[in-house]
């Protein structure tokens, strides 16, 4: 089994490495402990902001640092920073394409023991709406800190979602190379394909394993930008394998698998099946049971993809 | 204040109160209550007391300003173009199809706009952040904000105001406009946020109280916030809504109509009298 880390310390251990070779500040919301910029704090307290429990005005102050020329991260778990200040990402830093970059911690029932009102099951649905926002979802530590200094390079507002919990590091192999927009094929097939983000990627690995081992071949592609995102490879996995499981630690409505349909109708309409979490809110509870509660098993993903391919035609 | 520049600004100020007026009559629809308001402190910033040029508007050591009443950017265009960011033939296109002047200012499209604002409570924030990125980057460029008084009603002017006197931002100075008057009646009616001078003291501003239309008082009031050091500055500024019509002022129903052709003949004739 691969290591196995959070993407939200992944997070933290980047901005600090990456704060020698940048110049850029950043903010939390009195979550710097578990979001992991505490690790940025420590060793560069200058460049750090904490601005209490007032996410909105972190979001507004993010803008006006970056409309005054500094590349800023503005932190908080992702129910805050997406939910409670979408307004302010959409009117302080989407209208006028301002440098902000979002690091939201804490996404999805992953969270564990704190229950629904902290799991956000809704952040890729709101971020992707607000035009000119790349949307980035790191399947684990390896993707986490290129999506890091990615962001940091590219020039304009990005989401960056980051899990509590700990994932299986997968991207660790020769040849890794992450690029905002593209997505990664993990592993090559021809009866159906997995499009997975996050924490899914590891799952949909497993459950191919599974479906090879029945005479079923899965294709799996890991989409991490899941705006904008990588039309060309979700559409070439349609017209080869013909059917489609798009795979999310979120709500199926309105994240990856909407993403993934909408593609797919506009381009080359073969079966999209989506899992999810399916327009529930969360629960308390350890992370184990809870993703069995949801759904969010490799056993589930392999019944998806019989599902989508008995949709073939 | 010397008598030649006292002149100077009332001439100006009338000139943006005309330019209000065409704005708003030309696009048909606006703020002009809000935007009569603070003409005055718009034209003193622009004219007297900011660092900035018209020629760069990106000059980075410019200082900042940020409209966060953004419903009143006919009162912020009227300056940008007297100031010379753009020409004054655009301020009839206000808020048409093929206008950079939008209904609220955009950053991205307009020269001269420091911040996207119009989405009330947002902007002071964003000039926190500027105040900020000044103390990060050691420059002595200042920021300055409008906030209206009704937008104070907003929690997050609030968290802005604790985030200012947290972080000692003494390169920030924040002008309430206390019209008095908001969309749905007087504001101490509507949801009272008085009173603003005990409640930004308490948050920790320095707080100077002044008439919003002299002139002499606006000039004491920015030179004072120059000189204090370890906290922001909060102006609390008495105006009058619609100032300078006499059909508008104090009147709730010129929050956000445009006068038609009569009432625009009216307006502009009262302005030009006192020019």
């Amino acid at each position: 089994m691969a290591e196995k880390i959070a993407t939200r310390e992944a997070y933290g251990k980047a901005l600090a490495e990456l704060g020698d070779k940048y110049d850029f500040v950043v903010l939390d919301a009195d979550l710097a402990a578990a979001t992991k910029t505490g690790v940025f704090k420590k060793k560069f307290p200058e460049r750090f902001f904490d601005c209490g429990i007032a996410e909105g005005n972190m979001i507004s102050v993010a803008a006006g640092l970056a409309a005054a020329g500094k590349v800023v991260f503005a932190s908080s778990f992702a129910m805050f920073a997406a939910g409670r200040a979408f307004e302010q990402v959409r009117n302080s830093v989407g209208y006028p394409h301002l440098n902000v970059k979002i690091g939201a911690t804490h996404a999805g029932v992953t969270v564990g023991e704190d229950g629904a009102t902290h799991q956000c099951l809704e952040d890729f649905a709101l971020m992707r709406s607000i035009p000119g926002m790349v949307v980035i979802n790191p399947a684990d530590a390896v993707e986490a800190r290129a999506a890091v200094e990615a962001a940091i390079n590219y020039v304009g507002p990005v989401y960056l979602r980051f899990g509590r919990y700990a994932v299986p590091t997968i991207n660790d192999f020769e040849g890794y190379k992450f690029e905002i927009g593209k997505g990664i094929n993990m592993r090559d097939g021809n009866d159906v394909t997995f499009v997975a983000t996050g924490m899914m990627v590891s799952m949909a690995l497993d459950a191919a394993e599974i479906l090879a081992n029945e005479g079923i071949s899965a294709r799996v592609i890991n989409i991490a930008t899941i705006k904008p995102i990588d039309k060309d490879m979700i559409l070439d996995a349609a017209r080869k394998t013909g059917a489609i499981v798009a795979a999310e630690e979120h709500n199926i409505i309105g994240g990856l698998g909407s993403a993934v349909a909408e593609v797919v109708c506009e381009g080359c309409p073969v079966p999209v099946v989506r899992m999810g979490v399916e327009d529930k809110f969360g629960h308390s509870g350890k992370v184990p049971p809870l993703l069995e509660m949801y759904g969010l098993t490799v056993e589930n993903m392999v019944a998806k993809a019989k599902e989508a391919i008995a949709l073939k035609k | 204040m010397e008598q030649a520049k006292l002149e100077f600004l009332k001439k100006t100020a009338a000139q943006v109160r005309l330019d209000i007026l065409e704005e708003v009559h030309a696009a048909s629809s606006g703020h002009p209550g809000g935007s009569l308001s603070i003409a005055d402190i718009l034209t003193y910033l622009y004219f007297e007391e900011m660092n900035v040029d018209p020629k760069n508007p990106q000059w980075e050591n410019r200082d900042r300003f940020v409209l966060s009443k953004g419903h009143t950017a006919p009162a912020l265009y009227a300056v940008l173009a007297e100031k010379g960011f753009f020409s004054r033939d655009e301020l009839k296109k206000l808020r048409h199809i093929d206008s950079f002047l939008q209904g609220h200012p955009d950053m991205k499209g307009t020269p001269g706009v420091d911040m996207s604002t119009g989405s009330l409570g947002l902007g002071f924030s964003s000039a926190c952040g500027m105040a900020l990125a000044a103390k990060i980057d050691g420059k002595d460029y200042r920021a300055y904000a409008v906030v209206g008084d009704g937008e104070s009603e907003e929690g997050q002017i609030w968290e802005a105001a604790m985030f200012a006197a947290h972080y000692k931002l003494d390169n920030l100075c924040v002008v309430i406009d206390w019209n008095g008057l908001q969309i749905d009646g007087p504001v101490t009616e509507v949801m009272n946020p008085t009173p603003h001078d005990k409640k930004l003291e308490a948050f920790g501003f320095h707080v100077i109280s002044i008439d919003g239309h002299d002139f002499n008082a606006i000039e004491a009031a920015f030179n004072e916030a120059k000189t204090v050091k370890g906290k922001p500055t909060a102006i609390i500024a008495r105006t009058v809504k619609g100032k300078g019509v006499s059909f508008m002022e104090n009147q709730v129903g010129w929050h956000g109509s445009a006068p038609n052709d009569e009432q625009y003949a009216q307006a502009v004739a009262e302005i030009k009298a006192t020019m």
